[in-house]
């Protein structure tokens, strides 16, 4: 049933059958990953959860265009990608910010380069709004480096944002950071996604940050020859918070489900590959009627709370 | 307690004067030291006898003949007889022209050397060979070339301004994080804004480091180089108070030669300042 409402809706983004190797040490190829399809919706959420080693961060630059697949193709809004664009934003693990620019020179370059022909008011007026839309009115004439870390990579948000793509891609952008500002670079990112509409693809190996942003929870087995195992419908409703998900019905179950995933089956998971597994078409769980064997009972505080403590 | 900046100044003064006590004691004749000079041979010298003097002057005629020449800086009486400001602009003008044209030559070329992995491998000995020649072993061959001594001296600075110009360049150019230019290539930023906006602004501290390292050579190889081809220029006119014995206007030459060194370099490092990036 589920696969039939995703095939109806268009592939915004469809990523068919890319593979990634690399030259083995010795002659022949390691393969990280390869024939790996994955559709996402217009205005979709979708986080990528992973071990290190499974080639979620090549599956994003793929995506960005900064890394060229091995084999298959990504399509987007009906065309085949070739190479970076603007219509695709990328915030980057390390903020990626030009030192030698201050905040507003960061955000308003990224302007300037959308907009080529615009004045310097009009790209200096955008980029303060974006500037602000991040909460570092008042900051727009410091550099880089005497900023906190996530004031930076708000700047790396805002910067993304202001150049309107149809595509934000984010490749683990909160880990650098500590818990306190994670959460709340995590609630304005989540507003602003919201609010626009935004269409979203996300790399992360924290599971809560995973449940509490994503509409669907991709999950890919370890590499190399890593695959998709499982794409997760997220049973959270839509008006969540912070500080009351862990009353939402379900979230247990889905936590469970996630961290079960990462502990074992993502290891284990090619041995007992489920009967009908067709690579192309990825099994789309949703939980509270769930396909497999029930996850844990609910109300059980799971272990370890990130998955990537291990790996 | 006065600021550690204070302690420095005075102490270096202290430094100074001392030093001037210990050289004027040192070429005070004394009158132990008996007759200094036979009186047959000072006669046929024209030299008094009584209180030999020794040639070496002491800080205050250097003072003195420093004053003089800082009084007429600029005065020309002839090929051999020049003001020392005169002398300076020479030099400085020779190296500011064959530092330029070793700047123009040198941060495009090591751009390019930077940005292609291959370049930097095929140049790389040659540049390795080049480096190490010191500058005046060109003298010759650019003599013989050019036939001009000026434009000799001058070329001799260009050589020896070039080469860690280049290599810094490239090194700096080759190591912009590959994250800023990931930034510019998902912006779809051309080659020649990233050039301007990404790769030159990352690379300027590298780049101003090998500028200030060649103007500190390229001033150490006018000298030499203007004792060579004569003329005019600070070093000839070391040279010329050497064969004229005035030890002192010597010692006035040295010292200027050090100031204005230090002058290029403070320029440089103000400007290496002003393009260094924290991070």
């Amino acid at each position: 049933m589920e696969n039939a409402k995703t095939e109806s809706d268009p592939k915004f983004i469809s990523i068919e059958g890319i593979a990634r190797r690399y030259p083995a040490p010795g002659g022949g190829s390691t393969t990280i990953f390869e024939d790996l399809w994955l559709p996402v919706q217009r205005g979709e959420f979708v986080c990528i959860i992973g071990h290190s080693g499974c080639g979620k961060t090549s599956v994003l630059n793929i995506l960005a265009g900064l890394e060229e697949p091995s084999d298959g193709v990504v399509v987007v809004d009906g065309q085949a990608i070739s190479g970076p664009s603007l219509d695709r934003a990328v915030i980057f693990q390390g903020h990626a910010l030009l030192p030698w620019k201050s905040v507003i020179g960061n955000v308003g370059y990224a302007v300037s380069s959308r907009w080529r022909k615009a004045g310097r008011a009009e790209v200096e007026e955008r980029a303060r709004r974006f500037i602000d839309l991040v909460g570092l009115k008042g900051n727009e004439l410091k550099r880089p480096a005497e900023l906190s870390g996530g004031m930076r990579q708000r700047v790396g948000i805002a910067r993304a944002l202001s150049i309107e793509p149809k595509i934000l891609l984010m490749d683990e952008p909160f880990s650098a950071l500590d818990a306190l500002t994670r959460g709340t670079l995590q609630d304005e990112v989540r507003r602003i996604c919201k609010s626009t509409g935004q269409t979203v693809v996300m790399i992360t190996h924290d599971v809560d940050e995973a449940i509490y942003l994503a509409d669907k929870i991709v999950l890919m087995t370890n590499g190399p020859e890593a695959m998709i195992a499982e794409v997760v419908e997220n049973p959270l409703p839509m008006e969540r918070a912070r500080d009351s998900i862990h009353r939402e019905e379900n979230y247990y179950a889905v936590r469970n489900h996630l961290v079960d995933f990462l502990v074992s089956r993502s290891r284990t998971f090619k041995a007992e590959m489920p009967a009908g597994y067709d690579r192309r078409h990825p099994p789309v769980v949703r939980l509270g009627c769930p396909p497999e064997a029930a996850p844990a009972p609910a109300n059980t505080i799971p272990f370890p709370a990130i998955a990537s403590a291990r790996d | 307690m006065k600021s550690l900046g204070v302690r420095a100044g005075l102490l270096s003064v202290l430094l100074f004067v001392a030093f001037c006590a210990l050289w004027q004691v040192a070429v005070t004749p004394s009158a132990s030291s008996g007759p200094a000079l036979d009186p047959e041979y000072a006669k046929l010298m024209g030299i008094a006898t009584q209180g030999a003097k020794s040639a070496m002057p002491g800080p205050l005629d250097v003072a003195g003949k420093l004053w003089d020449n800082l009084k007429r800086p600029f005065y020309d009486n002839g090929p051999n007889d020049k003001g020392l400001g005169l002398q300076l602009l020479y030099s400085i003008g020779r190296v500011f022209i064959g530092y330029g044209l070793a700047v123009l030559v040198a941060v495009p070329i090591g751009f390019l050397i930077g940005m292609s992995p291959l370049a930097y491998r095929a140049l790389d000995p040659f540049i390795q060979v080049l480096k190490p020649i010191s500058p005046l072993a060109w003298m010759p061959l650019a003599l013989y070339t050019i036939k001009d001594s000026s434009l000799s001296a001058i070329f001799v600075i260009f050589i020896c301004s070039v080469w860690p110009m280049l290599i810094n360049t490239a090194f700096g150019v080759g190591a912009v994080r590959k994250e800023w230019l990931n930034v510019a290539r998902t912006l779809e930023v051309g080659p020649w804004r990233r050039a301007f906006t990404v790769i030159l602004p990352a690379a300027a501290p590298t780049i101003l480091t090998g500028m200030r390292i060649s103007i500190g050579i390229a001033w150490l190889v006018i000298v030499a180089a203007e004792m060579l081809v004569g003329g005019t220029g600070i070093g000839y006119f070391v040279w010329n108070e050497w064969n004229n014995l005035s030890i002192a206007n010597v010692i006035v030459g040295i010292l200027l030669i050090g100031v204005v060194g230090m002058a290029l370099d403070l320029i440089l490092a103000r400007l290496q300042k002003r393009v260094t990036f924290p991070e």
